[in-house]
Protein backbone atom coordinates (compact mmCIF):
# COMPACT_ATOMS: atom_id res chain seq x y z
CA UNK A 1 0.00 0.00 0.00
CA UNK A 2 1.35 3.42 -0.97
CA UNK A 3 0.66 5.81 1.84
CA UNK A 4 1.28 9.56 1.66
CA UNK A 5 1.30 11.76 4.75
CA UNK A 6 1.27 15.55 4.39
CA UNK A 7 3.12 17.24 7.21
CA UNK A 8 3.68 20.84 8.18
CA UNK A 9 6.28 22.37 10.40
CA UNK A 10 4.66 24.64 12.98
CA UNK A 11 5.52 26.67 16.06
CA UNK A 12 5.57 24.72 19.28
CA UNK A 13 2.29 25.16 21.21
CA UNK A 14 4.24 26.82 24.03
CA UNK A 15 5.46 29.54 21.65
CA UNK A 16 4.70 33.13 22.54
CA UNK A 17 3.68 35.17 19.50
CA UNK A 18 5.54 38.42 18.91
CA UNK A 19 5.10 40.84 16.00
CA UNK A 20 8.14 42.49 14.45
CA UNK A 21 8.43 46.15 13.34
CA UNK A 22 6.53 45.55 10.12
CA UNK A 23 3.67 43.73 11.82
CA UNK A 24 4.75 40.23 10.86
CA UNK A 25 5.13 37.31 13.22
CA UNK A 26 8.70 36.99 14.41
CA UNK A 27 9.50 33.29 14.36
CA UNK A 28 13.28 33.53 14.54
CA UNK A 29 13.60 32.43 18.15
CA UNK A 30 10.70 30.00 18.15
CA UNK A 31 11.09 26.26 18.57
CA UNK A 32 9.61 24.49 15.56
CA UNK A 33 7.89 21.13 15.73
CA UNK A 34 5.94 18.86 13.45
CA UNK A 35 2.26 19.86 13.60
CA UNK A 36 0.89 17.68 16.45
CA UNK A 37 -2.11 16.49 14.41
CA UNK A 38 0.25 15.35 11.62
CA UNK A 39 1.90 13.00 14.13
CA UNK A 40 -1.40 11.14 14.48
CA UNK A 41 -1.47 10.88 10.67
CA UNK A 42 2.08 9.48 10.55
CA UNK A 43 1.29 6.96 13.29
CA UNK A 44 -1.80 5.77 11.43
CA UNK A 45 0.22 5.49 8.22
CA UNK A 46 2.84 3.37 9.98
CA UNK A 47 0.12 1.09 11.37
CA UNK A 48 -1.30 0.63 7.86
CA UNK A 49 2.18 -0.18 6.56
CA UNK A 50 2.67 -2.74 9.33
CA UNK A 51 -0.60 -4.39 8.36
CA UNK A 52 -0.53 -4.22 4.57
CA UNK A 53 3.12 -3.59 3.68
CA UNK A 54 4.16 -0.78 1.39
CA UNK A 55 5.73 2.61 1.82
CA UNK A 56 5.10 5.79 3.75
CA UNK A 57 6.08 8.99 1.91
CA UNK A 58 6.00 12.32 3.72
CA UNK A 59 5.14 15.37 1.62
CA UNK A 60 5.71 18.89 2.86
CA UNK A 61 6.23 22.49 1.79
CA UNK A 62 8.53 24.93 3.47
CA UNK A 63 11.87 26.62 3.73
CA UNK A 64 15.26 26.01 5.28
CA UNK A 65 14.07 24.58 8.57
CA UNK A 66 11.37 22.26 7.14
CA UNK A 67 13.67 19.20 6.78
CA UNK A 68 13.83 19.02 10.61
CA UNK A 69 10.10 18.21 10.74
CA UNK A 70 10.47 15.56 8.04
CA UNK A 71 13.34 13.99 9.97
CA UNK A 72 11.06 13.58 12.99
CA UNK A 73 8.72 11.62 10.72
CA UNK A 74 11.60 9.57 9.34
CA UNK A 75 12.70 8.72 12.86
CA UNK A 76 9.17 7.50 13.63
CA UNK A 77 9.47 5.16 10.63
CA UNK A 78 8.40 6.95 7.43
CA UNK A 79 10.39 5.77 4.41
CA UNK A 80 11.07 8.89 2.37
CA UNK A 81 10.15 12.52 1.94
CA UNK A 82 9.30 15.09 -0.69
CA UNK A 83 9.74 18.76 0.15
CA UNK A 84 8.50 21.45 -2.21
CA UNK A 85 10.60 24.50 -1.59
CA UNK A 86 10.66 27.59 -3.79
CA UNK A 87 11.27 31.32 -3.27
CA UNK A 88 7.86 31.96 -4.85
CA UNK A 89 6.26 30.09 -1.92
CA UNK A 90 7.13 32.78 0.61
CA UNK A 91 3.58 33.32 1.85
CA UNK A 92 1.14 30.97 0.11
CA UNK A 93 -2.55 30.98 0.95
CA UNK A 94 -4.55 27.78 1.44
CA UNK A 95 -5.53 27.59 -2.23
CA UNK A 96 -1.88 27.70 -3.30
CA UNK A 97 -0.77 25.13 -0.69
CA UNK A 98 -3.44 22.70 -1.84
CA UNK A 99 -2.52 23.11 -5.52
CA UNK A 100 1.20 22.62 -4.83
CA UNK A 101 0.72 19.57 -2.60
CA UNK A 102 -1.73 18.01 -5.06
CA UNK A 103 0.74 18.47 -7.92
CA UNK A 104 3.59 16.99 -5.88
CA UNK A 105 1.48 14.01 -4.77
CA UNK A 106 0.18 13.31 -8.26
CA UNK A 107 3.79 12.49 -9.28
CA UNK A 108 3.93 9.55 -6.86
CA UNK A 109 1.70 6.49 -6.51
CA UNK A 110 -0.80 6.73 -3.65
CA UNK A 111 -3.64 4.64 -2.25
CA UNK A 112 -4.36 6.72 0.80
CA UNK A 113 -3.36 10.22 1.94
CA UNK A 114 -3.35 11.08 5.63
CA UNK A 115 -2.72 14.41 7.34
CA UNK A 116 -3.65 16.33 10.48
CA UNK A 117 -7.16 17.81 10.66
CA UNK A 118 -5.70 21.29 11.14
CA UNK A 119 -2.30 22.92 11.51
CA UNK A 120 -2.03 24.64 14.85
CA UNK A 121 -0.35 27.74 13.41
CA UNK A 122 -2.82 29.27 10.95
CA UNK A 123 -5.58 27.02 12.22
CA UNK A 124 -7.54 27.23 9.01
CA UNK A 125 -7.99 23.50 8.38
CA UNK A 126 -8.55 24.05 4.67
CA UNK A 127 -5.58 22.59 2.84
CA UNK A 128 -6.30 18.85 3.15
CA UNK A 129 -9.90 19.18 1.99
CA UNK A 130 -8.93 21.52 -0.86
CA UNK A 131 -6.14 19.14 -1.88
CA UNK A 132 -8.63 16.26 -2.11
CA UNK A 133 -10.70 18.36 -4.49
CA UNK A 134 -7.62 19.28 -6.54
CA UNK A 135 -6.76 15.57 -6.81
CA UNK A 136 -10.37 14.66 -7.57
CA UNK A 137 -10.60 12.18 -4.69
CA UNK A 138 -13.03 12.01 -1.74
CA UNK A 139 -12.05 13.01 1.79
CA UNK A 140 -13.16 12.37 5.35
CA UNK A 141 -12.33 15.01 7.96
CA UNK A 142 -11.53 14.67 11.62
CA UNK A 143 -11.26 10.89 11.96
CA UNK A 144 -10.85 9.09 15.29
CA UNK A 145 -10.90 5.49 13.99
CA UNK A 146 -9.85 3.92 10.70
CA UNK A 147 -10.04 0.53 9.05
CA UNK A 148 -9.07 -0.26 5.48
CA UNK A 149 -10.48 -3.18 3.50
CA UNK A 150 -11.01 -4.08 -0.18
CA UNK A 151 -10.12 -0.70 -1.65
CA UNK A 152 -12.27 1.11 0.85
CA UNK A 153 -11.67 3.04 4.05
CA UNK A 154 -14.18 3.00 6.86
CA UNK A 155 -13.55 5.91 9.18
CA UNK A 156 -15.29 7.14 12.29
CA UNK A 157 -15.31 10.91 12.22
CA UNK A 158 -16.12 13.41 14.94
CA UNK A 159 -19.26 15.46 14.31
CA UNK A 160 -20.99 17.96 16.58
CA UNK A 161 -22.58 15.97 19.37
CA UNK A 162 -21.22 12.56 18.40
CA UNK A 163 -19.52 10.58 15.67
CA UNK A 164 -20.42 9.06 12.34
CA UNK A 165 -19.04 6.12 10.41
CA UNK A 166 -18.19 6.99 6.81
CA UNK A 167 -17.26 4.53 4.08
CA UNK A 168 -15.22 5.97 1.28
CA UNK A 169 -13.58 4.60 -1.89
CA UNK A 170 -9.79 4.76 -2.08
CA UNK A 171 -7.77 6.66 -2.93
CA UNK A 172 -8.98 9.22 -0.43
CA UNK A 173 -7.71 11.95 1.88
CA UNK A 174 -8.32 11.39 5.60
CA UNK A 175 -7.58 13.98 8.29
CA UNK A 176 -6.55 12.89 11.76
CA UNK A 177 -8.12 14.09 14.99
CA UNK A 178 -6.62 13.57 18.43
CA UNK A 179 -7.79 10.19 19.73
CA UNK A 180 -7.06 8.33 16.47
CA UNK A 181 -3.99 6.73 18.07
CA UNK A 182 -1.04 7.49 20.31
CA UNK A 183 1.93 8.49 18.15
CA UNK A 184 5.07 6.46 18.82
CA UNK A 185 8.21 8.18 20.01
CA UNK A 186 11.17 7.84 17.65
CA UNK A 187 13.48 5.02 18.78
CA UNK A 188 17.26 5.46 18.91
CA UNK A 189 17.56 3.11 15.92
CA UNK A 190 14.90 5.15 14.12
CA UNK A 191 16.79 8.36 14.74
CA UNK A 192 19.98 6.80 13.35
CA UNK A 193 18.19 5.50 10.25
CA UNK A 194 16.48 8.85 9.66
CA UNK A 195 19.77 10.36 8.53
CA UNK A 196 19.97 8.08 5.51
CA UNK A 197 16.41 8.38 4.26
CA UNK A 198 15.82 10.01 0.92
CA UNK A 199 14.54 13.60 1.01
CA UNK A 200 13.74 14.87 -2.45
CA UNK A 201 13.57 18.66 -2.80
CA UNK A 202 11.41 19.98 -5.60
CA UNK A 203 10.86 23.48 -6.95
CA UNK A 204 7.51 24.72 -8.27
CA UNK A 205 8.79 24.09 -11.80
CA UNK A 206 9.62 20.50 -10.81
CA UNK A 207 5.98 19.88 -9.87
CA UNK A 208 4.77 21.57 -13.05
CA UNK A 209 3.59 24.89 -11.64
CA UNK A 210 4.38 28.22 -13.27
CA UNK A 211 5.09 30.53 -10.33
CA UNK A 212 4.12 33.62 -12.33
CA UNK A 213 0.52 32.40 -12.54
CA UNK A 214 0.27 32.15 -8.78
CA UNK A 215 -1.85 34.90 -7.31
CA UNK A 216 -3.37 35.00 -3.83
CA UNK A 217 -7.08 34.32 -3.46
CA UNK A 218 -7.21 36.08 -0.09
CA UNK A 219 -5.59 39.41 0.82
CA UNK A 220 -2.34 39.35 2.77
CA UNK A 221 -3.57 39.22 6.37
CA UNK A 222 -3.12 42.19 8.66
CA UNK A 223 -1.97 40.79 11.99
CA UNK A 224 -2.64 42.01 15.51
CA UNK A 225 -2.25 40.71 19.01
CA UNK A 226 -5.26 40.29 21.29
CA UNK A 227 -5.87 42.89 23.95
CA UNK A 228 -4.54 41.18 27.03
CA UNK A 229 -7.32 40.24 29.45
CA UNK A 230 -6.80 41.62 32.89
CA UNK A 231 -7.35 39.65 36.01
CA UNK A 232 -10.61 40.75 37.56
CA UNK A 233 -12.24 40.54 40.95
CA UNK A 234 -11.30 38.00 43.52
CA UNK A 235 -14.47 37.14 45.38
CA UNK A 236 -13.47 36.99 49.05
CA UNK A 237 -15.00 35.30 52.06
CA UNK A 238 -15.74 31.87 53.44
CA UNK A 239 -16.70 29.31 50.76
CA UNK A 240 -20.47 29.58 51.29
CA UNK A 241 -20.35 33.37 51.33
CA UNK A 242 -18.06 33.54 48.27
CA UNK A 243 -20.24 31.13 46.29
CA UNK A 244 -23.33 33.17 47.07
CA UNK A 245 -21.62 36.43 46.12
CA UNK A 246 -20.24 34.95 42.89
CA UNK A 247 -23.70 33.76 41.84
CA UNK A 248 -25.07 37.24 42.57
CA UNK A 249 -22.29 38.95 40.56
CA UNK A 250 -22.83 36.63 37.60
CA UNK A 251 -26.54 37.38 37.59
CA UNK A 252 -26.58 41.10 38.45
CA UNK A 253 -23.24 42.53 37.33
CA UNK A 254 -22.07 40.30 34.48
CA UNK A 255 -25.63 39.37 33.43
CA UNK A 256 -24.21 36.04 32.31
CA UNK A 257 -26.81 33.78 33.94
CA UNK B 1 -25.05 44.65 -9.17
CA UNK B 2 -26.24 43.05 -6.00
CA UNK B 3 -26.21 39.30 -6.27
CA UNK B 4 -26.84 38.19 -2.77
CA UNK B 5 -25.34 37.15 0.53
CA UNK B 6 -25.93 33.46 1.06
CA UNK B 7 -26.11 31.63 4.35
CA UNK B 8 -25.76 27.84 4.06
CA UNK B 9 -28.22 26.76 6.74
CA UNK B 10 -27.53 23.74 8.92
CA UNK B 11 -30.17 21.80 10.77
CA UNK B 12 -30.21 19.50 13.70
CA UNK B 13 -33.23 17.48 14.83
CA UNK B 14 -35.48 19.26 12.30
CA UNK B 15 -34.57 22.70 13.58
CA UNK B 16 -32.22 25.32 12.19
CA UNK B 17 -28.99 25.35 14.20
CA UNK B 18 -28.37 28.39 16.34
CA UNK B 19 -25.19 29.37 14.49
CA UNK B 20 -27.12 29.57 11.21
CA UNK B 21 -29.62 31.91 12.87
CA UNK B 22 -26.73 34.01 14.21
CA UNK B 23 -25.42 34.29 10.64
CA UNK B 24 -28.82 35.30 9.28
CA UNK B 25 -29.13 37.90 12.06
CA UNK B 26 -25.78 39.55 11.42
CA UNK B 27 -25.88 39.24 7.62
CA UNK B 28 -29.29 40.97 7.63
CA UNK B 29 -27.61 44.18 8.81
CA UNK B 30 -24.86 43.85 6.17
CA UNK B 31 -27.37 43.14 3.40
CA UNK B 32 -29.25 46.30 4.36
CA UNK B 33 -26.05 48.30 3.74
CA UNK B 34 -25.01 46.62 0.48
CA UNK B 35 -28.43 46.14 -1.04
CA UNK B 36 -27.75 42.43 -1.52
CA UNK B 37 -30.68 40.10 -1.02
CA UNK B 38 -30.11 37.81 1.97
CA UNK B 39 -30.59 34.20 0.88
CA UNK B 40 -30.93 31.19 3.19
CA UNK B 41 -29.89 28.06 1.31
CA UNK B 42 -31.13 24.88 2.98
CA UNK B 43 -29.76 21.60 1.64
CA UNK B 44 -31.10 18.32 3.05
CA UNK B 45 -34.07 15.98 2.94
CA UNK B 46 -37.50 17.20 4.02
CA UNK B 47 -36.31 20.74 4.76
CA UNK B 48 -39.28 22.79 3.56
CA UNK B 49 -40.58 23.22 7.11
CA UNK B 50 -37.53 25.35 8.00
CA UNK B 51 -38.25 28.15 5.53
CA UNK B 52 -40.45 30.12 7.93
CA UNK B 53 -37.78 30.32 10.61
CA UNK B 54 -35.19 31.47 8.07
CA UNK B 55 -37.56 34.22 6.96
CA UNK B 56 -38.25 35.27 10.55
CA UNK B 57 -34.51 35.75 11.12
CA UNK B 58 -34.13 37.98 8.07
CA UNK B 59 -33.89 35.95 4.85
CA UNK B 60 -35.34 37.68 1.77
CA UNK B 61 -35.28 34.41 -0.11
CA UNK B 62 -35.13 30.77 0.98
CA UNK B 63 -33.66 28.24 -1.44
CA UNK B 64 -34.56 24.63 -0.65
CA UNK B 65 -32.42 21.87 -2.11
CA UNK B 66 -34.34 18.76 -1.18
CA UNK B 67 -32.82 15.44 -2.24
CA UNK B 68 -32.49 11.90 -0.87
CA UNK B 69 -28.74 12.10 -1.48
CA UNK B 70 -28.53 15.10 0.86
CA UNK B 71 -30.28 13.34 3.75
CA UNK B 72 -26.91 12.59 5.38
CA UNK B 73 -24.13 15.10 5.02
CA UNK B 74 -21.34 13.94 2.72
CA UNK B 75 -18.65 16.30 1.48
CA UNK B 76 -19.01 15.32 -2.17
CA UNK B 77 -22.79 15.48 -2.53
CA UNK B 78 -23.10 18.82 -0.74
CA UNK B 79 -20.17 20.32 -2.68
CA UNK B 80 -21.64 19.15 -5.97
CA UNK B 81 -25.09 20.58 -5.31
CA UNK B 82 -23.97 23.89 -3.83
CA UNK B 83 -21.11 24.63 -6.22
CA UNK B 84 -23.43 24.33 -9.21
CA UNK B 85 -25.97 26.66 -7.68
CA UNK B 86 -23.28 29.18 -6.75
CA UNK B 87 -21.84 29.11 -10.28
CA UNK B 88 -25.31 29.76 -11.66
CA UNK B 89 -26.36 32.55 -9.29
CA UNK B 90 -22.94 34.11 -8.54
CA UNK B 91 -23.60 35.42 -5.02
CA UNK B 92 -21.20 37.94 -3.50
CA UNK B 93 -20.73 36.00 -0.26
CA UNK B 94 -21.32 32.48 1.03
CA UNK B 95 -21.25 32.11 4.82
CA UNK B 96 -21.34 28.93 6.92
CA UNK B 97 -21.09 28.15 10.62
CA UNK B 98 -17.71 26.85 11.77
CA UNK B 99 -19.24 23.50 12.68
CA UNK B 100 -18.18 19.94 11.84
CA UNK B 101 -20.06 20.31 8.55
CA UNK B 102 -18.99 23.91 7.81
CA UNK B 103 -15.33 23.16 8.45
CA UNK B 104 -15.45 20.26 6.00
CA UNK B 105 -17.73 21.71 3.35
CA UNK B 106 -16.49 25.29 2.97
CA UNK B 107 -12.89 24.51 1.91
CA UNK B 108 -14.00 21.96 -0.67
CA UNK B 109 -16.63 24.34 -2.00
CA UNK B 110 -14.06 27.16 -2.17
CA UNK B 111 -11.59 24.99 -4.02
CA UNK B 112 -14.19 23.73 -6.48
CA UNK B 113 -15.02 27.37 -7.22
CA UNK B 114 -11.34 28.37 -7.33
CA UNK B 115 -11.68 31.04 -4.64
CA UNK B 116 -10.26 31.84 -1.19
CA UNK B 117 -11.87 31.30 2.16
CA UNK B 118 -11.57 32.57 5.73
CA UNK B 119 -11.92 29.89 8.43
CA UNK B 120 -13.27 30.10 11.98
CA UNK B 121 -13.91 33.86 11.90
CA UNK B 122 -14.64 35.71 15.14
CA UNK B 123 -15.42 38.98 13.37
CA UNK B 124 -16.90 40.14 10.07
CA UNK B 125 -17.45 43.72 8.97
CA UNK B 126 -18.61 45.37 5.80
CA UNK B 127 -16.24 47.83 4.22
CA UNK B 128 -16.91 49.58 0.91
CA UNK B 129 -13.48 48.83 -0.53
CA UNK B 130 -12.90 45.21 0.48
CA UNK B 131 -16.58 44.20 0.87
CA UNK B 132 -16.31 41.80 3.84
CA UNK B 133 -13.34 41.98 6.21
CA UNK B 134 -12.98 38.81 8.24
CA UNK B 135 -11.14 38.58 11.53
CA UNK B 136 -9.84 35.17 12.55
CA UNK B 137 -7.65 33.82 15.31
CA UNK B 138 -4.29 32.29 14.39
CA UNK B 139 -1.83 30.43 16.58
CA UNK B 140 -4.78 29.26 18.61
CA UNK B 141 -5.92 32.78 19.43
CA UNK B 142 -2.50 34.13 20.36
CA UNK B 143 -2.84 36.52 17.39
CA UNK B 144 -5.53 37.67 14.98
CA UNK B 145 -5.50 38.07 11.21
CA UNK B 146 -7.77 40.39 9.23
CA UNK B 147 -8.28 39.49 5.62
CA UNK B 148 -10.69 39.78 2.74
CA UNK B 149 -11.41 37.84 -0.42
CA UNK B 150 -9.76 38.94 -3.68
CA UNK B 151 -12.58 37.44 -5.75
CA UNK B 152 -16.26 36.63 -5.41
CA UNK B 153 -17.89 34.90 -3.74
CA UNK B 154 -16.24 35.68 -0.42
CA UNK B 155 -16.50 32.41 1.51
CA UNK B 156 -16.10 32.11 5.27
CA UNK B 157 -17.00 29.98 8.25
CA UNK B 158 -17.99 31.92 11.36
CA UNK B 159 -17.42 30.63 14.89
CA UNK B 160 -20.65 29.91 16.80
CA UNK B 161 -21.56 32.51 19.46
CA UNK B 162 -19.70 35.27 17.60
CA UNK B 163 -22.80 37.26 16.67
CA UNK B 164 -25.96 37.78 18.70
CA UNK B 165 -29.32 36.43 17.61
CA UNK B 166 -31.81 38.99 16.37
CA UNK B 167 -35.38 38.87 17.64
CA UNK B 168 -37.31 36.78 15.11
CA UNK B 169 -40.11 38.52 13.23
CA UNK B 170 -42.68 35.81 12.65
CA UNK B 171 -44.65 38.07 10.30
CA UNK B 172 -41.71 38.39 7.89
CA UNK B 173 -42.17 36.59 4.59
CA UNK B 174 -39.54 35.34 2.18
CA UNK B 175 -39.66 34.23 -1.43
CA UNK B 176 -39.28 30.44 -1.52
CA UNK B 177 -37.52 28.64 -4.35
CA UNK B 178 -36.87 24.93 -4.91
CA UNK B 179 -33.68 23.93 -6.68
CA UNK B 180 -32.65 20.46 -7.79
CA UNK B 181 -29.46 19.00 -6.36
CA UNK B 182 -27.86 17.90 -9.64
CA UNK B 183 -25.17 15.83 -7.94
CA UNK B 184 -22.39 14.46 -10.15
CA UNK B 185 -21.87 10.72 -9.82
CA UNK B 186 -18.12 11.18 -9.14
CA UNK B 187 -19.08 13.19 -6.07
CA UNK B 188 -20.86 10.18 -4.57
CA UNK B 189 -17.89 8.15 -3.36
CA UNK B 190 -18.65 8.31 0.33
CA UNK B 191 -21.60 6.93 2.28
CA UNK B 192 -22.54 7.44 5.90
CA UNK B 193 -23.00 4.02 7.46
CA UNK B 194 -24.02 5.11 10.92
CA UNK B 195 -24.55 8.27 12.95
CA UNK B 196 -23.95 7.96 16.69
CA UNK B 197 -25.12 10.97 18.65
CA UNK B 198 -24.39 11.10 22.34
CA UNK B 199 -27.58 10.85 24.36
CA UNK B 200 -26.98 14.07 26.25
CA UNK B 201 -29.50 16.70 27.16
CA UNK B 202 -26.68 19.22 27.53
CA UNK B 203 -26.01 21.78 24.80
CA UNK B 204 -23.35 21.20 22.17
CA UNK B 205 -19.98 22.41 23.49
CA UNK B 206 -19.13 24.81 20.65
CA UNK B 207 -22.57 26.44 20.68
CA UNK B 208 -23.21 26.55 24.43
CA UNK B 209 -23.87 29.88 26.14
CA UNK B 210 -22.32 28.59 29.35
CA UNK B 211 -19.55 26.03 29.84
CA UNK B 212 -18.42 24.53 33.14
CA UNK B 213 -14.99 23.01 32.71
CA UNK B 214 -12.79 20.80 34.89
CA UNK B 215 -9.02 20.39 34.87
CA UNK B 216 -6.18 18.69 36.68
CA UNK B 217 -7.63 19.86 40.00
CA UNK B 218 -10.53 17.41 39.57
CA UNK B 219 -8.09 14.69 40.69
CA UNK B 220 -9.94 11.83 39.02
CA UNK B 221 -12.84 10.72 36.80
CA UNK B 222 -15.02 9.96 39.83
CA UNK B 223 -15.21 13.68 40.63
CA UNK B 224 -16.52 14.96 37.32
CA UNK B 225 -20.10 14.61 38.58
CA UNK B 226 -19.43 17.86 40.48
CA UNK B 227 -18.86 19.64 37.14
CA UNK B 228 -21.87 17.93 35.54
CA UNK B 229 -24.22 18.87 38.39
CA UNK B 230 -23.08 22.48 38.26
CA UNK B 231 -23.54 22.53 34.46
CA UNK B 232 -27.02 21.03 34.71
CA UNK B 233 -28.11 23.64 37.24
CA UNK B 234 -27.67 26.38 34.62
CA UNK B 235 -28.19 24.48 31.35
CA UNK B 236 -24.48 24.55 30.56
CA UNK B 237 -22.19 22.27 28.55
CA UNK B 238 -19.35 20.36 30.21
CA UNK B 239 -15.75 20.99 29.15
CA UNK B 240 -12.32 19.87 30.25
CA UNK B 241 -8.69 20.83 30.02
CA UNK B 242 -6.08 18.77 28.21
CA UNK B 243 -4.64 17.63 31.55
CA UNK B 244 -7.96 15.99 32.47
CA UNK B 245 -8.39 14.42 29.02
CA UNK B 246 -4.83 13.10 28.80
CA UNK B 247 -5.22 11.59 32.28
CA UNK B 248 -8.13 9.60 30.88
CA UNK B 249 -10.67 11.16 33.26
CA UNK B 250 -13.02 12.42 30.53
CA UNK B 251 -13.42 11.86 26.79
CA UNK B 252 -11.38 13.82 24.25
CA UNK B 253 -14.50 15.40 22.72
CA UNK B 254 -14.86 17.56 25.85
CA UNK B 255 -11.38 19.08 25.53
CA UNK B 256 -11.19 22.86 25.22
CA UNK B 257 -7.91 24.38 24.02
CA UNK B 258 -5.44 24.68 21.19
CA UNK B 259 -5.60 20.94 20.48
CA UNK B 260 -9.28 20.66 21.38
CA UNK B 261 -12.41 22.72 20.78
CA UNK B 262 -12.33 26.49 20.48
CA UNK B 263 -15.29 27.98 22.28
CA UNK B 264 -16.72 31.42 22.78
CA UNK B 265 -19.49 31.19 25.38
CA UNK B 266 -21.07 34.02 27.32
CA UNK B 267 -19.76 32.43 30.53
CA UNK B 268 -16.86 30.02 31.02
CA UNK B 269 -16.38 28.57 34.50
CA UNK B 270 -12.91 27.01 34.89
CA UNK B 271 -12.65 24.66 37.88
CA UNK B 272 -9.24 23.38 38.87
CA UNK B 273 -7.75 24.62 35.60
CA UNK B 274 -4.37 26.35 35.85
CA UNK B 275 -4.83 28.31 32.61
CA UNK B 276 -2.00 27.18 30.33
CA UNK B 277 -1.40 29.21 27.19
CA UNK B 278 -2.88 26.32 25.16
CA UNK B 279 -6.09 26.25 27.24
CA UNK B 280 -6.52 30.02 27.04
CA UNK B 281 -6.18 29.73 23.26
CA UNK B 282 -9.36 27.66 23.20
CA UNK B 283 -11.55 29.84 25.42
CA UNK B 284 -9.94 33.29 25.51
CA UNK B 285 -12.79 34.82 23.50
CA UNK B 286 -15.35 33.88 26.18
CA UNK B 287 -17.24 36.96 27.31
CA UNK B 288 -17.04 36.28 31.07
CA UNK B 289 -14.49 33.94 32.63
CA UNK B 290 -14.77 32.57 36.15
CA UNK B 291 -11.92 30.71 37.83
CA UNK B 292 -12.06 28.47 40.87
CA UNK B 293 -8.65 27.22 41.89
CA UNK B 294 -6.86 26.60 45.17
CA UNK B 295 -3.59 28.01 43.84
CA UNK B 296 -3.72 31.83 44.12
CA UNK B 297 -0.82 32.06 41.65
CA UNK B 298 -2.55 30.01 38.94
CA UNK B 299 -2.33 31.75 35.55
CA UNK B 300 -6.11 31.53 35.10
CA UNK B 301 -6.50 34.31 37.71
CA UNK B 302 -4.64 36.73 35.42
CA UNK B 303 -7.35 36.44 32.76
CA UNK B 304 -10.56 35.72 34.67
CA UNK B 305 -13.25 38.29 35.39
CA UNK B 306 -14.20 36.69 38.70
CA UNK B 307 -12.11 34.33 40.74
CA UNK B 308 -12.44 32.35 43.96
CA UNK B 309 -9.27 31.06 45.57
CA UNK B 310 -10.24 27.86 47.31
CA UNK B 311 -10.99 24.17 47.17
CA UNK B 312 -13.22 23.41 44.21
CA UNK B 313 -14.64 20.34 45.98
CA UNK B 314 -16.18 22.69 48.55
CA UNK B 315 -16.94 25.70 46.38
CA UNK B 316 -18.40 24.20 43.19
CA UNK B 317 -21.20 22.26 45.00
CA UNK B 318 -22.07 25.43 46.95
CA UNK B 319 -22.12 27.40 43.72
CA UNK B 320 -24.39 24.75 42.17
CA UNK B 321 -26.85 25.26 45.04
CA UNK B 322 -26.73 29.05 44.55
CA UNK B 323 -27.31 28.64 40.79
CA UNK B 324 -30.36 26.45 41.48
CA UNK B 325 -31.85 29.32 43.46
CA UNK B 326 -31.36 31.69 40.51
CA UNK B 327 -32.96 29.70 37.71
Amino acid sequence: MNIVVCVKQTFDTEAKIVLDGSGNIDGSAVKLVINPYDEYAIEEALKLKEKFGGDVTLVSMGGERAPEALKTGFAMGADRGVLVTDPALEDPDEWACAEVLAKAISQIPYDIILTGRVAIDDGSGQVAVRMADALGVPSVSCIVELSVEDGKAVARREIDGGTELVEVCLPAVLTAQKGLNIPRLPSMAGIMKAKNKELKKLSLADVGIDASGFSRKMSVPKLSLPNPRKGGKTVPGEPAEAAKELARLLREEAKAI
Amino acid sequence: MAKGIWIIVEQSKSEIRKVSLELLSTARAIADKTGDPLVAVIPGKGVSGLAGTAAAYGADKVVLIDDDKLADYTTGAYTSALSKLIRKEEPNAVLLGNTAIGKDLAPRLAHRLGVGMASDCVGMEYDEESFLVFKRPIYGGKAFAELSACERPAIATIRPNTFPLAAPDEARKAEIANESANIDVEDLRAIVREVALAASARPELIEADIIVSGGRGMKGPENFHIIEECADAIGAAVGASRAAVDSGWIEQKFQVGQTGKTVSPVLYIACGISGSIQHLAGMGTSKVIVAINKDPDANIFTVCDYGIVGDLFTIVPLLTEEFKKLV
